[in-house]
């Protein structure tokens, strides 16, 4: 009886001891589900999901303290990747969060900019070059579509811009069959 | 001497309708009025324009220089004026147009000086640079740069395979052009054996052209070149497949991701090897192809073109049929559709085919999928298209690229079989592009993310610098507080208090120093003549001064 226990006890202190050790070892710095989700969302950095960023939000989520369809660029396919990654259920992007538009991005008037670099200050990924009373541009490649800009310019004299189809970002259509209406 | 042929799996039979346009000799185009040259050449590569509008150009003169790895130069394809730089129509199935330079040529067709170019004597890096920047694209569709494909791979290059097969139906070009110059199309073929260093030269043309076969080997025998073998191939589609060729020329299968140079061995299409000896025996830069008219036209044949002309000026040197509704670039198989007629001839037409519901007819409704497998049956990639379409269909992508999606070639031998006549080629194109635009999408959150962190740490870096600056300027003030304190000696309610009495007091007494510093310097040491003068304008201006108050405000 005393041997069995003996047994049993030495059994659950090295296993212990291993898990202890391998706790200590094989330590994940950060967390890795919030990587994962981080990595789903489009990173516009606009913040209409309420919270200051996609990193924020995505640990919020993590968390369980909001939904997953806060986020209006990342859209409805969005919504569908992070419903998969989680498990959870399906839901429709919410409507007060704003709503999915094609993709644009910021252009400055540059006739009517004072160069009061609010907007510099305003965009999350510096993609507004200029300085103080000198002529502001945005430099396209790097601008999310944020809308960030827009509010804080005192002239109001930046706007958003469909990003127009090119050669080369022109995709094949998928495929339809035209239907003809039968006499 | 090749003693085996090999296969390569699946392929189909189509009609091959070559006779109706391989007959009549190749005819020169006319000039056109106007020629469009665009400066995007592929996804990777757009070219950098040199010219201004209103600037006359010669023939073979550079207008756009070669901008990146797989860029080559522009040239204009005759002597004229540059009209305009603008967006205008390019082969392209999106119908987008793209920036090109417009030339309205003048009609004298006037060459630049044209040197011959010594590839021996300048060795092959400088030889590769000079194909570059005289235009050389592969000819045989894709316009890939000839002179990356000519660079040195890992091993080397041991087989040079230059490319006669042709397999798409209706296209003759290179047959024509075989038959022809075939001297040239082998003279080419040996620089770029010097360049690489191949052992052996073998050309691989499809049996059901017995003329150009002859030629070709009539041609080789004169040059007495042992290494230079000529191989008719099994007509089978589609045999001009790069991967496809080399399997059955050599045996060697490519698997996916990796160049033939990975296996010593290069392929070449024959209209590549025709320009690159232009360009080096003559020094032209490549400023026309052969071009293929063919289709529902009434006089088809094959045209010498120069690069630029409108397909609309082509059109009638063929005579296209009344009932003609369409036109492909390329082949059947292959082809896209023109968007418009205004797009030009780029170095990757190989073919205009004129369609007419009667030759082409549209195509009958897609019916589900019956799982007959026909379609793997004849995938020359050994692919499974049932299974592609499955996945492209229901937009599931990771999938299709675990079934090798982008092993597929496009050849259309799956929708060509497929008994339900699924557009499968459309499905896996649409795919493609999916895949391709998200991978892009991801690059951009990637750089997103990466400029955000980087802005988020900026900020705290520039918080930090700003509150040790603010700590180190406070910790200098106290010093020199202290300081003064110890100097006056005093005995103080509080520290706090007295190193303020104390700053201020320094503060006065810097002011007051600054004060002395600041008189003007240029009263001191004076003469007395000079201080005599001084004292006279003094005593004008307090005179002046007694006048004025009587006229004076009370406060002024």
């Amino acid at each position: 009886m005393t041997e069995a226990l003996l047994v049993m006890a030495l059994g659950a202190v090295l296993l212990g001891a291993a898990l202890g050790y391998a706790a200590v070892r094989f330590r994940v710095e950060g967390d890795p589900l919030v990587e994962k989700i981080d990595a789903i969302l489009p990173q516009t950095q606009c913040g209409q999901c309420g919270f200051p960023g996609c990193k924020p939000y995505a640990q919020a989520i993590a968390k369980g303290e909001a939904e997953i369809n806060q986020c209006p660029p990342g859209g409805d396919e969005g919504i569908r990747k992070l419903a998969d990654l989680l498990g959870r259920e399906y839901k429709p992007l919410s409507a007060e969060h704003g709503i999915e538009k094609p993709k644009s991005v910021a252009v400055i008037d540059e006739q009517a900019c004072i160069g009061c670099t609010l907007c510099i200050q305003a965009c999350p990924v510096d993609a507004i070059v200029g300085a103080a009373k000198q002529m502001h541009t945005v430099v396209a490649v790097q601008c999310t579509g944020c809308e960030l800009c827009i509010a804080p310019c005192p002239v109001d004299c930046i706007r958003m811009e469909a990003v127009a189809e090119t050669v080369d970002s022109w995709k094949w259509k998928y495929p339809v069959i035209p239907l003809r209406q039968a006499a | 001497m090749i003693a085996k042929l090999f296969r390569f799996k699946g392929g189909i039979k189509p009609a091959s309708h070559k006779d109706e346009s391989a007959d009549p000799p190749i005819a020169s185009a006319p000039l056109p009025n106007r020629l469009v040259l665009p400066l995007r050449q592929s996804a990777r590569a757009m070219a950098r324009c040199l010219v201004a509008p209103g600037q006359t150009v010669l023939k073979g003169e550079i207008i756009a220089a070669a901008e990146g790895p797989m860029c080559t130069a522009v040239h204009a394809p005759t002597s004229g004026t540059v009209v305009s730089i603008e967006p205008q129509p390019i082969p392209h199935p999106s119908g987008l147009p793209a920036p090109s330079i417009v030339i309205e040529p003048d009609g004298r067709d006037r060459w630049i000086e044209r040197v011959s170019f010594d590839h021996r004597a300048a060795g092959a890096a400088r030889t590769r640079e000079y194909l570059r920047d005289c235009g050389i694209v592969g000819l045989g569709g894709a316009g890939f740069p000839s002179h990356v494909k000519l660079g040195p791979g890992e091993k080397g290059i041991e087989t040079l395979i230059l490319n006669g097969a042709e397999c798409e139906p209706w296209i003759t070009c290179d047959d024509r052009l075989m038959r022809e110059r075939p001297a040239m199309i082998l003279e080419g073929a040996r620089i770029m054996r010097d360049i690489t260093g191949a052992r052996r030269i073998l050309v691989g043309i499809e049996d059901n052209k017995p003329q150009a076969v002859e030629a070709m080997r009539a041609a080789a025998r004169s040059l007495g070149d042992a290494a230079i073998e000529v191989v008719a191939v099994p007509t089978r589609y589609p045999a001009g497949g790069e991967k496809q060729l080399i399997r059955v020329l050599t045996g060697i299968e490519i698997p996916y991701g990796k160049l033939g140079t990975h296996f010593g061995v290069q392929c070449f299409n024959v209209g590549s090897a025709h320009a690159i000896y232009r360009a080096v025996a003559h020094g032209e830069a490549l400023v026309s192809r052969i071009v293929t008219l063919s289709g529902n036209m009434t006089r088809p044949g094959n045209f010498e073109v120069l690069i630029g002309t409108p397909v609309r000026d082509l059109l009638p040197l063929a005579e296209p049929r009344a009932d003609t509704d369409r036109y492909l670039s390329g082949g059947p198989m292959m082809g896209v559709g023109l968007p418009s007629l205004d797009a030009p001839i780029v170095k990757g037409t190989n073919c205009i085919l004129a369609g007419s519901p009667a030759l082409f007819p549209p195509p009958p409704p897609e019916m589900p999928c019956i799982r007959c497998g026909e379609c793997a049956k004849v995938c020359p990639a050994e692919l499974q298209p049932f299974e592609l379409y499955w996945f492209s269909r229901a937009r599931i992508f990771g999938k299709t690229q675990e079934y090798s999606l982008f092993d597929c070639i496009e050849c259309g031998c799956c929708s060509y079989v497929c008994p339900s006549r699924i557009p499968l080629v459309d499905y896996f194109r649409f795919a493609k592009g999916e895949i391709w635009a998200r991978e892009k999408d991801k690059a951009a959150a990637d750089l997103a993310r990466e400029r955000y962190e980087f802005r988020l740490a900026r900020e705290e870096r520039e918080k930090a610098e700003k509150a040790a600056k603010l700590a180190a300027k406070t910790a200098a003030g106290r010093e020199k507080a202290a300081a003064a304190i110890a100097a006056v000696d005093q005995p103080a309610a509080t520290p706090e208090e007295d190193a303020k009495k104390a700053l201020i007091a320094a503060a006065l007494e810097r002011a007051r120093a600054q004060k002395e510093q600041a008189q003007p310097a240029n009263t001191a040491d004076l003469t007395p003549e000079q201080q005599a003068e001084i004292a006279a304008i003094e005593a004008k201006r307090a005179e002046i001064r007694e006048q004025a108050k009587p006229h004076l405000r009370a406060d002024d």
